[in-house]
């Protein structure tokens, strides 16, 4: 079962190149949700947006993204969320090698292969963030602290959707 | 000869030396906050530039509970307002009775020469957000440095005691619960005034008394007020209620289980606790004391 509005796609478009602008703002709409006043089992399963966001670029244009400013974006989150200092930005950095490295290799796949991808990176972040959390001295929370890399790899499609919309060559049919 | 690429194809550091380098700064920053709390400083200065954004995000959350507010029904208004008068009237009784108390417990400290129980100031806060990470129980709360909120505050609710401020921003403060984990708090169970530290598990509703004798007189259901002896928590406040107490004689500790007495994680306001009791100097150590009595006789 493919869904036709994503598939193989974006392999194959050409993309207008997206400016800094672009890439800063969209980590900002997702530093935004991400800070949403949530509680309860929507937090639970709130998605990691700008770790979401995140794979995105490092997948689809890995030259948009470097290392320093992912690293200082995980510091803010750190601060916003009380966690440890350097707990995101740990996972952010190790999420951003993973997305880099495979690039070429997820950008082959159609877009239910791409989530299992995303799924994949998630977790090992979420994991390497535990074993950082569980040497600290934390207890490991439950298994409802993976939910974030589910919902993560579920709004995968939406998240490629959205960023790429405004990339997309506008075709004026109309014209010859 | 020498030859490289031209500077077209280079692309700084490979990956995995880049990666290492991000991730042995991160893993040097967490041991730095977990072990020293260094990072306070930091944390304002970051915590300060995106408090303007917090507001932002916080906005729609407002404006929707003030839509809300606005469309409520009369009959819905109309119970609460009579709840809460009822509320008001005996909790009006009650004051009474507690007002001639206090000037009794006054006069009679007084007589006996103790010192004035003290009385702490407090001011009302409302909860933002309870933090998102998932390892931490905390809350942030809408006062801060400007309005006089100290590290170390005791925070109470109408039932009993949430926990303490952790760390102070100047418009906001976090508030590590009770049940955070290794949060301690010294505690008296109200039935025969035993003294008990508690601790925090680190998970949602339990905390646990440790170090309690097997024969420690403590029962199910029994309640546990702050016994005031740290100097950093008013006596009296509610804590806990006596869950399970397991006495397995193989172990030298009672295992007893709690559950806090105070809504955790379910009110919207909350009570910041002024500034503690300044407690005289501490007692010099044993051993002087034994020579300086030696010396007097």
């Amino acid at each position: 079962m493919a869904i036709p509005a994503f598939g193989k796609a974006y392999a194959d478009e050409i993309l207008l190149p997206a400016g800094a602008a672009y890439v800063g703002l969209s980590f900002f709409v997702a530093f935004m949700l991400n800070m949403l006043p949530l509680t309860g089992w929507v937090l639970m399963i709130r998605p990691d947006f700008v770790a979401v966001l995140l794979l995105y670029w490092a997948i689809q244009h890995p030259r948009k993204v470097g290392f320093t400013p992912i690293f200082f974006i995980g510091l803010a989150m750190d601060v916003t969320d009380g966690s440890l200092f350097g707990q995101h930005a740990l996972a952010y950095c190790v999420l951003m090698a993973a997305g880099v490295a495979w690039h070429r290799r997820v950008s082959l796949f159609g877009i239910q292969g791409q989530m299992l991808h995303v799924l994949g990176m998630l977790l090992v972040a979420q994991l390497i963030v535990l074993a950082v959390a569980k040497v600290a001295g934390n207890a490991f929370p439950g298994w409802w602290y993976f939910l974030p890399s589910l919902s993560g790899c579920l709004i995968w499609p939406v998240v490629c959707q959205i960023v790429t919309s405004p990339l997309r060559p506008r075709v004026n049919s109309e014209e010859l | 000869m020498e030859y490289s690429p031209p500077p077209f194809f280079k692309r700084g550091p490979n990956l995995v030396t880049r990666l290492t380098l991000f991730s042995l700064l991160s893993l040097v920053l967490l041991f730095a906050d977990a072990r020293f709390q260094y990072m306070d400083d930091i944390r304002g200065v970051v915590g300060v530039i995106l408090y303007p954004f917090q507001e932002i995000v916080h906005t729609p959350a407002r404006i929707g509970r003030g839509m809300m507010n606005y469309v409520s029904l009369q009959s819905t208004l109309r119970t609460e307002n009579t709840r809460l008068r009822e509320e008001a009237f005996v909790n009006a009784g009650l004051l009474q009775k507690q007002q001639a108390l206090v000037a009794e417990n006054e006069n009679l400290r007084e007589l006996l020469n103790l010192r004035p129980r003290f009385e702490p100031s407090s001011q009302v806060a409302s909860i933002l957000f309870a933090a998102r990470d998932p390892f931490v129980r905390q809350v942030v709360v809408d006062k801060g440095a400007t309005d006089g909120v100290m590290r170390g505050a005791p925070v109470i609710d109408t039932l009993g005691l949430i926990g303490q401020v952790h760390r102070v921003y100047p418009w906001a403060s976090e508030v590590a619960l009770i049940t955070d984990r290794e949060q301690v708090v010294p505690v008296q169970v109200v039935r025969n005034g035993l003294r008990a530290v508690i601790f925090g598990l680190g998970y949602d509703g339990a905390l646990e008394v440790r170090f309690m004798p097997v024969n420690a007189d403590i029962e199910k259901g029994d309640l546990l007020v702050t016994s005031g002896i740290d100097g950093l928590y008013p006596s009296g406040l509610p804590v806990a209620f006596v869950d399970s107490v397991e006495r397995n004689a193989a172990y030298p500790f009672a295992r007893i289980t709690c559950r806090p007495a105070s809504g955790v994680g379910s009110h919207s306001h909350v009570m910041v606790l002024g500034s503690t009791e300044s407690y005289p100097e501490r007692p010099i150590a044993p051993d002087q004391a034994e020579t300086d009595r030696r010396e007097r006789n």
